[in-house]
């Protein structure tokens, strides 16, 4: 029987299930890429597991051209490399999807699905044939499923093999040996079954100059252009490879012609509490400083963000958010860090957040977090999230204005001291609250002692009622006066909207497909993407110009909806949580289903 | 950390450093640690070496974590910054402070709770990083503002004020040092200011870590019969392995180290460390041998003090980064923001 299937141009999902540790990362990277320069508007969610080889591993690939790129749950086609997971992979292809699969061994009887059609490709039997090495037997069966999908999906052969020229330049052998296993595929999906499939790709030109990057690259370029020049971290998923992209581009642009010398200065530390510690120190000096970490760093950074917070030094910390409590799912994306952050530490803390949606904000937000850290001289976390951080998207082309100088903050010299009668640390604020600082090693006229430990606003020990609370309410009053200076929110507004809908970082695409989605139906709902904490004054108009509001976030507890109950005057009866925390990257239909669901009751 | 103004007390007579500075340039707020402490020597020893060194007062980092000695940073330079940290924390905080701007000079100014329990970690990994720092421990075998419960340093046997004893073995911050590659490791007593302020001066000098265990009995809660931190116990069984003498870069003096028993190290900023080695063929540059010798004379109940070891040949954080010379403070912004042009080239990789 073959089922009918629906054909569609340029908007389809697939489901690519391997083993992990088996190369086939670089074979689903090299599709996505190539769909990219076809092109047209694409996504690819790397969905893995805690774990180096052996473990079942997926990558979905969706296409769109309208621009919808959020994570799509229904999958046209299945390529299933991995018989460990046959079985739940099959049956998430929808109805008259495709399975593509290696038939080098039967498939199980009980696998079948009448209502979608098999496409048996004997890859491990090919490739046995083909290569000798048993490591290239392995790795050259992803290129050759890579090269079934160039010609059932009709992928441009020219990109692909373009790709392949860019990516082995100089490697003739390997090179060769994966064209050849390109082929195998190719040539046996011509073959055997009717290519192009209903659904497949065409050229179209809705990328402009774009480019295809992940959220941590962006964020160590943000710390590049933003001069940091102090790093400190502990290695942690998936944090880590915003320091690996921060090092890559010191070797590239920090590496001084004439000295030969490093202008940064990269420390791992010995756990996330050193991290911090160093860079609180470095920012006290005056250098830029950042360190990138995930939840369970945050929760060893406590300590000292408290300090930092209370003696009023700046540090930029990125949180890469991943699914907790507790060790939690290290691969897996959530959005459950925001109270933790927004209060870190004992006592009374507050903090600057800020929100990044996508790669290209990671880089702008980046940048801003550094001036927002001296300027308001406390630390600023820009919380990112393992699906932003380590997922490839494609935005627009990062952008750079030459003129850009960091806002340092109130940083006395030596002259502006010389005409002080007396410098006290935290005295003669400005109109946002902050107090000149001083650095070391400039004049012994600035010179105070930090302290974590109760001060005055002269920087003296003090454990007087009234000369403590003079310095915490002033802080108080510095950190609502962010508000203005952090990126204000993204709104998109119909008319006549009962209902609003309110969210914040990587799950803006998904949410606003969904309202284009709900539109459709006659749900017409106002947009509004949080993008810093704390709240400007516009995002509390919004929540009270709608009946209610539908607050979508990655996490259990609703905590931007806590957030928000306790940060502005909004009645809590106005906040509607829309919450999904499985640690899977949020997919519209998700988003529709939740909100269709609570509108009916 | 309460701490009371001093009233600055100048007299014509007091001798002057090269920068025209008297002792007093270098003191602090008036200590509010209890009459008698240790740790109030040990300020006084690192005035004295400061002033001696004619250093810019404002070119000194102090800093510190949380405990008496920790409070102690105040009592000194007051034309320096200070940074009264968290506990345990003072080596990270100085550790991204020196990375930042190595034109200062750092004294992180510890004790055993502090850097042998909550900072242990910290303290290895800046010994292991090499910072550039003088690293003192005011060493007192007892937790002092929180009233006298045991350290880490406290030693097997050692009785607390009330009578109990210590059954856990001791953490001595000279071993581990010495066994996780230190580069400068000292010990000196609080009551001998003539043999700290030149190991402090040598200290200084060194081209990284300089780790100095100072033990500072603590006078209220472990100076009793009992304690082997008292000042009774250290003055009975100090030994001393080394007797130093600090002789700055500018005095050539370098034809006169040829004596017997006398070994001399050149330090990494030219200045010179000489040393008067007591036991025979004590060499202060042999690890195994130092940390032989060190255990033996432990197990016979001995504080073996002096420059124990010094190696000025491990690169410090700086040049095992391959920073500038100059601070990475001071390195221009347009040397750090690779620019519109660059950004676009590079994005061509992301196509």
């Amino acid at each position: 029987m073959q089922p009918n299937s629906s054909g569609s141009v340029n908007d389809f999902a697939i489901k690519l299930a391997n083993v992990n540790g088996t190369g086939s990362a670089s074979a689903n990277g090299l599709l996505m890429q190539a769909i990219f320069r076809m092109g047209i508007p694409v996504s690819g969610k790397n969905l893995f597991p805690s774990n180096i080889q052996g473990l079942p591993t997926w990558y979905e690939i969706r296409v769109n051209d309208e621009g919808h790129t959020a994570r799509a749950i229904n999958y046209d086609l299945m390529v299933a490399m991995n018989s460990q997971t046959y079985g739940r992979d099959i049956k998430e292809v929808r109805q008259g999807g495709y399975v593509l699969y290696d038939s080098s061994w039967p498939l199980d009887k009980s696998l079948y699905r009448d209502d979608v059609n098999f496409m048996p490709i004997p890859f491990a039997q090919m490739c046995n044939e083909r290569f000798k090495d048993a490591r290239a037997r392995t790795l050259m069966k992803n290129v050759a499923y890579a090269g079934a999908l160039v010609a059932t999906l009709e992928i441009d052969m020219h990109t692909v093999e373009a790709l392949l020229d860019e990516r082995f330049a100089g490697k003739k052998a390997l090179r060769d040996s994966n064209l050849q296993a390109l082929k195998i595929g190719y040539d046996y999906a011509k073959e055997h079954f009717n290519c192009p499939l209903p659904f497949h790709l065409q050229p179209m030109d809705a990328n402009g100059d774009k480019v295809l990057i992940d959220g941590n690259t962006a964020t160590a370029l943000g710390c590049v252009y933003a001069g940091a020049t102090v790093a400190a971290w502990y290695p942690i998923t998936p944090a880590t490879s915003v320091m690996d992209a921060f090092k890559e581009f010191c070797e590239k642009y920090r590496r001084d012609p004439e000295t030969e010398r490093n202008n940064y200065c990269i420390i791992q530390a010995e756990d996330e509490l050193a991290a911090i510690g160093m860079v609180i120190g470095a920012s006290w000096n005056g250098a830029r400083a950042f360190t990138s970490t995930a939840g369970p760093g945050i929760s060893l950074m406590n300590e000292l963000l408290g300090l930092a917070y209370y003696s009023e030094i700046p540090a930029v910390v990125i949180d890469v958010q991943r699914v907790g409590p507790s060790t939690g799912m290290p691969t897996r994306t959530q959005q459950a860090d925001l109270l933790s952050c927004a209060y870190a530490s004992h006592g009374d803390t507050k903090h600057i957040l800020l929100f990044p949606a996508n790669p290209a904000e990671c880089f702008e937000f980046a940048v801003k977090s550094f001036d927002l850290a001296e300027r308001f001289q406390t630390p600023v976390i820009m919380m990112s999230d393992l699906d932003i951080g380590m997922n490839d998207w494609v935005v627009p082309r990062l952008t750079w204005d030459d003129s850009y100088r960091p806002d340092r903050g109130r940083v006395l010299n030596e002259a502006d001291l010389k005409e002080m009668p007396k410098y006290f640390r935290y005295s003669n604020e400005d109109e946002n609250f902050v107090a000149p600082r001083t650095l070391p090693g400039v004049a012994a006229k600035g010179a105070y002692v930090t302290r974590g430990s109760g001060h005055n606003k002269f920087g003296g020990y003090t454990e007087t009622p009234s000369e403590y609370q003079e310095v915490l309410d002033r802080l108080a009053k510095k950190h609502a006066a962010a508000a203005d200076f952090v990126p204000g929110p993204k709104m998109q507004m119909v008319d006549k909207a009962q209902y609003g809908v309110v969210t914040l970082g990587g799950c803006d695409l998904a949410v606003r497909e969904a309202i284009g989605a709900l539109a459709e139906q006659g749900i017409n709902l106002d947009y509004q993407r949080v993008c810093g904490f704390p709240f400007a004054n516009s995002i509390e108009t919004f929540l009270n110009q709608h009946e209610y509001n539908f607050v979508v976030e990655q996490n259990r507890d609703g905590q931007l909806s806590s957030l928000l109950t306790l940060e502005t005057g909004v009645e809590k009866k106005k906040i509607r949580p829309v919450l999904f925390y499985g640690g899977f990257p949020l997919s519209a239909s998700q988003v529709v289903e939740a909100i269709q669901g609570q509108l009916e009751k | 950390m309460p701490s009371i103004a001093k009233p600055i007390a100048t007299h014509p007579s007091l001798q002057r450093n090269e920068l025209g500075l008297t002792i007093r340039d270098y003191e602090g707020s008036m200590s509010t640690l209890c009459a008698g402490c240790g740790h109030d020597s040990v300020t006084a020893a690192v005035v004295r070496a400061l002033w001696e060194m004619s250093l810019q007062p404002h070119m000194l980092a102090k800093m510190s974590g949380i405990g008496c000695s920790s409070k102690t940073p105040a009592y000194f330079v007051n034309g320096a910054h200070g940074f009264n940290s968290a506990h345990g924390r003072m080596p990270t905080i100085t550790t991204g402070a020196a990375a930042a701007n190595r034109e200062l000079t750092y004294i992180g100014v510890s004790g055993d709770g502090d850097s042998l329990s909550i900072g242990i970690g910290h303290m290895c990994h800046a010994i292991r990083r090499n910072v550039k720092m003088v690293y003192l421990i005011e060493n007192n075998g007892v937790y002092g503002l929180t009233k006298g419960q045991f350290s880490a340093s406290a030693d097997v046997g050692s009785k607390s004020k009330r009578g109990e004893a210590n059954r856990m073995s001791p953490i001595d911050p000279v071993m581990l040092a010495l066994s996780i590659g230190a580069t400068f490791v000292a010990r000196s007593f609080s009551g001998d200011k003539e043999q700290l302020v030149p190991i402090l001066k040598a200290a200084f000098a060194h081209r990284g870590l300089a780790l100095v265990d100072v033990v500072s009995p603590c006078v209220t809660f472990n100076d009793h019969e009992g304690s082997t931190k008292s000042y009774l116990y250290t003055r009975r069984h100090e030994a001393r392995a080394t007797e130093s003498d600090y002789v700055p870069k500018a005095t050539e003096i370098l034809a006169e180290l040829n004596g017997d028993g006398v070994t001399s190290v050149t330090m990494h900023d030219g200045s010179v460390l000489r040393f008067r080695t007591v036991p025979a063929g004590y060499d202060p540059t042999d690890r195994q041998r130092v940390m032989a010798y060190l255990q033996e004379r432990q197990a016979k109940g001995e504080v073996v003090t002096g420059v124990l070891y010094l190696d000025e040949t491990v690169p410090d954080l700086h040049e095992m980064n391959n920073t500038p010379e100059i601070p990475l403070t001071e390195v221009a912004y347009e040397k750090l923001c690779p620019g519109a042009e660059a950004l676009n080239k590079l994005q061509e990789e992301y196509r």
